[in-house]
């Protein structure tokens, strides 16, 4: 704790010296950043199976510490579990400094020692990232250059280890990307209006193969093209990955290579937005420890392509990619009925439509003797094109937004969603839900608003059906309040027909945020920016503090 | 350890150093797929808004859609432009063009989604905005939306375009 208190100590001084400073001494650099710290205490309730926490309260909090001066810069970010919050691993413990890095840029390259954040074309084979509200952190600790030899080229090295908590990976990965604009480069397609990027990388992990049982392979290489095609309303990227055979605890030791294929195509125009996605995932578990599984030393990035929904009730299905294989397809139109006509109104109303699906792939035995999956082979064989029988995820949405006046608003939202718990989970059972939200926004003032939500998820399965009222009243730019209930009325055990109340308070000043929730959380997935963990039932008291400086 | 944080309370107390004062040079994607460098964002000299956001984030958008309608009379007013980074990754950053365009947002749009710029500018949470004046300078910033920040945000515009100081 003391620590942190000298933590928070610097960020104070530094926000009163620096933050609202505005003439700048480039010959002395600048000191720059961002800290937050949640705090939370606990309540036990075994009815809503929160579990008795010892120490009472738990906190997280980190903060970056960045200087740059001209070309170069340097930073620390400082990491506090005193302990970690529940939901968070219990191996992020103590305080310390897991990510410190310098980095020197001239015109035409870059360098950067230390830790650092990478990613190539959109992730299948390689991505290190940072999600700090859900305790994702894999960001690599060695050397990246970058160079630009010509205009529209750039090409990005990698190396290093993964981050592991407070520890690293042993595996030690290596990768390089190359990124071509052909219309940058190329003189006679410079005024050319369909713009043609290309794209392609390598990246190979070393992990040493002390294994009884098999022959692994020590270095697992794994390569990617991709294409961004792109001509007036029309949008297209496509990417493909392989990899070589990679046996792991995830796949369960199988001898198979992988694949990969991620294609959008795209369609928009002043009012009208089109969107329409496929992707293939086959045996792509990528890691540096291919003993690790959830969300360790995980070296590639496979994005869902499904809707996240961020309203509180449907929230609690959502869906996460399958790596070991999967086939889905997404679709989205976004269409703005024009101002003026009878259905647009004064401002004209937003609709939007989308739908997707993920389903397994389509598994064949290798031989008659050998089952799918079965350690030390070949795995199985799918075809390229054929589904595979079992549903994993299925949504269907619609989302209407129509302002009345300048005072009124309202967003009506209908969902659909079909929910493979046993794959999604791991925990028994297929959902069926239907969810309809009416949200409503109304300004009492110019500064001044009131905000309803009334949300019900209707299934008769899991817990059963939900419904929810949110009330908020917000004083722009500083203060709101906000109380909600999301109650469970149909659970099947009537003792669980429980209210899940919170009450919110928020305080902004600036690049600073002040927030506290006094309640009931329920036990579910919580998702943020494309990653998602399970949070325990929690009751009591949360403070969280954000400030960017 | 205690030393270098004494240090560092040290060095951020004096008065020769200051917080970030200009954009950092940054590579984002525009909307076609192409890298542009952050540091060649310009506006003639007329005030510029950089704001964080991202397709999932609902304040985010609702803020993005107040300012859509209030946005061609700042034009007309301030010359200012809004420059709305998106910060979805790989699962969302495709969605970006179609969703923008089918609200008819006119803003300059970019892709981060690796969160590169987003982690250059120490941004926490989306919605986070910032204003800069004329000379490309950091002058005011805002973390979160209620509906009405947007006023605030203009009303700063309005100062810089006169040639005033904002108050904080």
């Amino acid at each position: 704790m003391s620590q942190l208190t000298k933590i928070g100590l610097i960020a104070g001084l530094l926000i009163s010296s620096l933050s609202y400073s505005q003439e700048s001494n480039t010959d002395l650099g600048q000191i720059h950043g961002n800290f937050q710290t949640d705090f939370q205490y606990y309540r036990p309730d075994s009815l809503i199976g929160a579990p008795d926490v010892p120490e009472q309260f738990l906190l997280n909090g980190f903060m970056n510490l960045n200087y740059t001066r001209g070309n170069f810069s340097a930073g620390v970010r400082f990491e506090s579990y005193e302990n970690a919050l529940l939901g968070f691993d219990p191996r992020y413990k103590g305080t310390g400094i897991p990510y410190r890095y310098a980095t020197y840029s001239a015109d035409d390259w870059e360098i950067t020692a230390g830790n650092f954040y990478e990613q190539f074309g959109s992730g299948l084979i390689f991505r290190a990232y940072e999600e700090r509200g859900l305790g994702f952190d894999n960001a690599m600790d060695g050397i990246r250059a970058r160079f630009r030899p010509a205009p529209g080229i750039k090409i990005t090295g990698v190396i290093g280890q993964q981050r592991f908590y407070f520890d690293k990976g042993d595996g030690i990965v290596r990768g390089i990307d190359a990124d071509w604009n052909l219309n940058e480069s190329i003189e006679s397609m410079k005024e050319n209006k369909t713009k043609i990027i290309l794209g392609g990388s390598f990246v190979s992990k070393f992990e040493a193969d002390l294994d009884p049982r098999y022959n692994l392979p020590e270095n697992v290489g794994s390569w990617a093209g991709r294409a961004t095609i792109s001509k007036g309303k029309w949008g297209l990227f496509a990417e493909g990955a392989y990899k070589i055979n990679d046996p792991s605890t995830v796949n369960n030791y199988i001898f198979k290579d992988g694949h990969a294929m991620l294609v959008n195509l795209t369609y928009s125009r002043k009012g009208l937005g089109i969107l329409l996605a496929a992707k293939r995932i086959d045996n792509m578990n990528y890691r540096s420890d291919r003993t690790a599984t959830v969300n360790d030393l995980l070296i590639n990035y496979l994005p869902a392509l499904t809707k996240q929904h961020t309203y509180r009730l449907p929230a609690l299905y959502p869906y996460a990619t399958q790596p070991n294989g999967e086939m889905g397809i997404q679709t989205e139109i976004t269409y703005t009925i024009p101002r003026g006509s009878r259905f647009g109104g004064k401002y004209g109303t937003q609709i939007a439509f989308n739908w997707s699906i993920a389903q397994s792939l389509d598994l064949q035995n290798i031989n008659d003797t050998t089952d799918i999956y079965e350690s030390g082979t070949d795995g199985y064989t799918s075809d390229f094109w054929s589904w595979g029988e079992e549903r994993y995820f299925q949504d269907i949405n619609l989302e209407i937004t129509k302002k009345f006046n300048r005072k009124f608003k309202l967003i009506g939202t209908y969902i659909y969603e079909e929910y493979n718990r046993q794959v999604i989970e791991g925990k028994t059972g297929f959902v069926y839900m239907q969810a309809v939200i009416l949200e409503a926004q109304y300004k009492l003032s110019r500064t001044k608003t009131l905000r309803f939500e009334a949300q019900g998820m209707f299934t008769d399965q899991d817990r059963g059906s939900w419904a929810m009222l949110l009330v908020e009243y917000s004083i722009s730019p500083k203060w709101f309040f906000a109380v909600q209930d999301a109650w469970n009325y149909s659970n099947p055990d009537p003792n669980r027909q429980i209210h899940y109340y919170i009450l919110s308070f928020g305080y902004t000043k600036g690049g600073t945020r002040f927030l506290a929730n006094y309640g009931k959380q329920q036990e579910g997935i919580f998702c943020v920016g494309g990653v998602c963990r399970n949070v325990p039932a929690s009751n009591g008291l949360s403070v969280t503090i954000t400030s960017t400086f | 350890m205690k030393n270098l944080l004494l240090i560092l309370a040290l060095i951020g107390s004096s008065t020769f150093l200051h917080a970030q004062a200009h954009l950092p040079s940054v590579d984002l994607q525009n909307l076609e797929g192409a890298t542009v460098n952050t540091s060649e964002w310009e506006n003639d000299g007329s005030p510029m808004v950089v704001n964080f956001w991202a397709t999932w984030c609902k304040p985010c958008v609702t803020e993005l859609a107040a300012i859509h309608e209030e946005y061609i009379d700042w034009i007309d007013e301030t010359n200012v432009k809004l420059i709305a980074v998106s910060i979805d990754d790989t699962r969302n950053s495709m969605r970006v063009a179609p969703f923008v365009n089918g609200r008819g947002w006119e803003y300059d749009i970019y892709l981060d989604p690796n969160s590169d710029f987003k982690r250059a500018m120490n941004v926490g949470n989306p919605p986070h905005t910032f204003l800069l004046n004329g000379k490309g300078e950091i002058v005011w910033q805002h973390s979160g939306y209620a509906p009405g920040d947007e006023v605030e945000l203009y009303e700063n515009i309005l100062r810089l375009s006169q040639g005033l100081e904002i108050e904080h």
